[in-house]
């Protein structure tokens, strides 16, 4: 049962993706022609809205709800960050979602977004049966 | 009131909401907002097939493939009952763009020209669905996250390897966008 607050926070993200119009392959091409806004308010607002959060939890050593301690973990840097970070930009200019989006696409009744969907979990498989053979 | 919840929302609205997933996560159970690692769950959970990277206790992360059944149920809400607009309002440069790219259809999110099951008897279609797909998945893992972990949960704790990766994700789209889609199109 503990997992249905995280099952409710992912339905209001869904509608969220969906309302913003970041799930849209056409808000994607925008962004990638630098002819709006739309997209950079959005990403730029949530990494403002997410980084003064992170500092006022560091600052005022706010805790869990159970009581824990915070931290995140820190980001590895190796080849991976931008060989993978630029494959994943093509799959994200072609597809016009990024992981997100995708599932929120299925649901919102973009069944053949369902191959995407497969295919990228075929791509992580490939990535898992290659790891030791690529540059990290 | 309820009109206004139907319409379109503003960027400056749903960024910063969206950016409340970050401290939401921390605050729930010390949680990174990150959605790429369940592809990696699903992958340990249904095909494993005796390779390191998946042999790990996935259901200990099940909350995340909670989180992501979420977002299936809200992208049906979001779009069946939370939208009275059938078009996404784009600037007038984008839409001349996509129409000299033979798309006529603007409406829903994504061109149904394009999005399409018969589409996939194009080697087009093959390419932007079933491959694209792939590199989302593959790209994603090899470079540690994807839009949610580098460029939002990334950035805002100020990892610089999410910054190359950001930039890396830009080179990928501008190359498929500028370069790819003009050939193919």
């Amino acid at each position: 049962m503990k997992n249905i607050k995280f099952l409710i926070i992912g339905i209001a993200f869904g509608i969220l993706l969906t309302k913003a119009e970041v799930i849209s392959w056409f808000r994607i091409q925008e962004m990638f022609r630098f002819q709006s806004i739309h997209m950079y308010g959005i990403i730029g607002l949530a990494v403002l809205v997410g980084l003064v959060s992170i500092q006022l939890i560091k600052r005022y050593n706010i805790k869990t709800i159970k009581g824990g301690e915070i931290g995140l973990a820190d980001k590895p840097f190796h080849p991976g960050v931008y060989i993978g970070g630029t494959i994943f930009g093509l799959g994200w200019a072609l597809t016009g979602a990024c992981p997100a989006p995708l599932f929120a696409l299925v649901g919102g009744g973009y069944s053949v977004i369902i191959v995407a969907v497969v295919t990228a979990v075929f791509g992580t498989w490939v990535y898992g049966a290659l790891k030791d053979r690529l540059p990290h | 009131m309820w009109e206004v919840v139907l319409g379109p929302w503003p960027w400056y609205v749903v960024g910063p909401l969206i950016g409340l997933m970050v401290p939401l996560f921390l605050i729930i159970d010390n949680k990174s907002f990150g959605v790429s690692s369940n592809l990696r769950h699903i992958c340990a959970a249904c095909i494993p097939a005796n390779i390191p990277f998946f042999n790990y206790n996935w259901k200990s992360e099940s909350w995340n493939l909670f989180f992501v059944l979420g977002i299936v149920i809200g992208g049906f809400i979001g779009h069946e009952w939370l939208m009275n607009y059938d078009q996404v309002a784009l600037s007038q440069d984008t839409v001349s763009d996509l129409k000299a790219m033979g798309i006529s259809d603007f409406s829903g999110l994504a061109p149904v020209e394009i999005f399409s099951w018969s589409n996939l008897a194009n080697w087009q279609g093959v390419l932007l669905i079933a491959i694209g797909g792939f590199m989302v998945g593959f790209g994603t893992r090899y470079a540690g996250g994807c839009t949610s972990g580098h460029a939002i949960t990334g950035l805002s704790n100020l990892q610089w390897p999410s910054l190359i990766a950001v930039i890396g994700f830009f080179v990928g789209g501008l190359f498929i966008t500028h370069i790819i889609y003009p050939i193919i199109y």
